[in-house]
């Protein structure tokens, strides 16, 4: 368990945490409302943002970062293990669909 | 946490092993919330799958998201990035047992939630108004999912902001909060017209009210730090969830001009 000793002095970086997650959104707008990329790539590299700016909340914002190494890695496995999951049944199938041209 | 567990069983019970340290070294509170979160991300996630697949196999996806949606959602965005910083400061301040800026911060963190539902509640109006359905929209008949896909997921989330709002609401008033809970709904169930959906919607908050009644009648109690930071890990992940929210139903369905 962290203390509020441990970090009342680096209070300053949520504030750095804060504005890179305004600045990476005012990014994904961008490329979203100038639509940069097709479809599939945008998807891609949006999701990727969305990933870096959700390590970022859950790191600092939720202190998981200062939590216990078994808390750490247990939580994040077993989250991520679920979504890779989820992700190698449905998008390779969407894909297919897409190839397929099934109406 | 563990040392109060570990001098609980040595003082009391003089039993070793009679009170194991918990496996994750923190409170059980904060051990049950992040077991909650990671189910509930599973929730989402199979909700964002659902999107996300319906709209790669679909290219002739809607896209009726113009200037104004996005600039609509961008500050809901804003709103909910901001409302995490707050919040952040409401648990320093639990945490130094500064009273009164712990419920300034959750005042700020509730007013950008509130902020939020009521945009999001507004781009809701219109598009429905617009003669969107769950079951149909009026931009591509042929792919009718759009609406269902769209209203579930941004209404689960509008739900888990709701919900945040008012426990952040019990948290800081506690028993104070009722009456706000209930003239809000009340306010909401008299002064939205019966043809918008949020005339029915507002009931949520007669649940929250019920709810939060139950919890703070039968177990009354001064919540303390560790209770702000367990309400702080609920509050970021209903912006965590968000972020994947908004880029892939608004960004992605962006007007072509």
């Amino acid at each position: 368990m962290h203390d509020a000793a441990t970090h009342d002095d680096s209070k300053g970086q949520y504030f750095w945490v804060w504005g890179a997650l305004l600045v990476l959104t005012a990014v994904e707008v961008w490329l979203g409302y100038k639509q940069v990329f097709q479809p599939v790539a945008m998807l891609e590299v949006l999701l990727g943002l969305s990933v870096i700016k959700s390590a970022l909340i859950i790191a600092y914002f939720m202190h998981l970062k200062f939590e216990s190494a078994i808390m750490r890695w247990t939580l994040t496995i077993s989250v991520v293990a679920c979504f890779v999951i989820m992700y190698l049944f449905f998008f390779p199938d969407a894909g297919r669909i897409l190839r397929l041209g099934v109406k | 946490m563990a040392d109060a567990t570990l001098q609980h069983d040595s003082v009391q019970h003089g039993i070793r092993g009679e009170f194991e340290a918990p496996l994750f070294g923190a409170y059980s509170k904060k051990v049950g919330m992040w077991l909650f979160l990671a189910s509930d991300s599973l929730t989402f996630g199979a909700l964002l799958v659902a999107f996300s697949y319906n709209r790669i196999s679909n290219p002739a996806w809607p896209t009726p998201f113009a200037k104004e949606s996005i600039i609509n959602s961008t500050i809901m965005t804003a709103c909910l990035l901001s409302s995490s910083l707050t919040m952040v400061m409401a648990v320093f301040a639990a945490q130094r047992g500064d009273k009164l800026w712990l419920r300034n911060w959750l005042f700020a963190t509730m007013g950008f939630g509130t902020a939020f539902i009521v945009l999001h509640g507004m781009e809701w109006s219109k598009l429905i108004g617009e003669g969107m359905t769950p079951f149909k929209n009026p931009w591509v008949p042929t792919v009718p999912q759009f609406g269902g896909t769209f209203f579930t997921l941004t209404g689960m989330h509008m739900l888990h902001v709701t919900v945040g709002v008012i426990y952040l609401g019990v948290i800081a008033l506690r028993k104070m909060f009722l009456p706000i809970l209930g003239a809000l709904w009340l306010a909401g169930y008299f002064l939205i017209p019966a043809s918008n959906v949020f005339h029915y919607g507002v009931h949520a908050l007669l649940i929250g009210l019920i709810v939060s009644a139950v919890i703070l009648f039968l177990k009354p109690k001064v919540y303390d730090a560790h209770d702000v930071e367990v309400a702080g890990l609920y509050w970021h992940f209903v912006d965590l969830v968000w972020m994947f929210i908004f880029p892939l139903v608004y960004l992605m369905s962006t007007k072509i001009v």
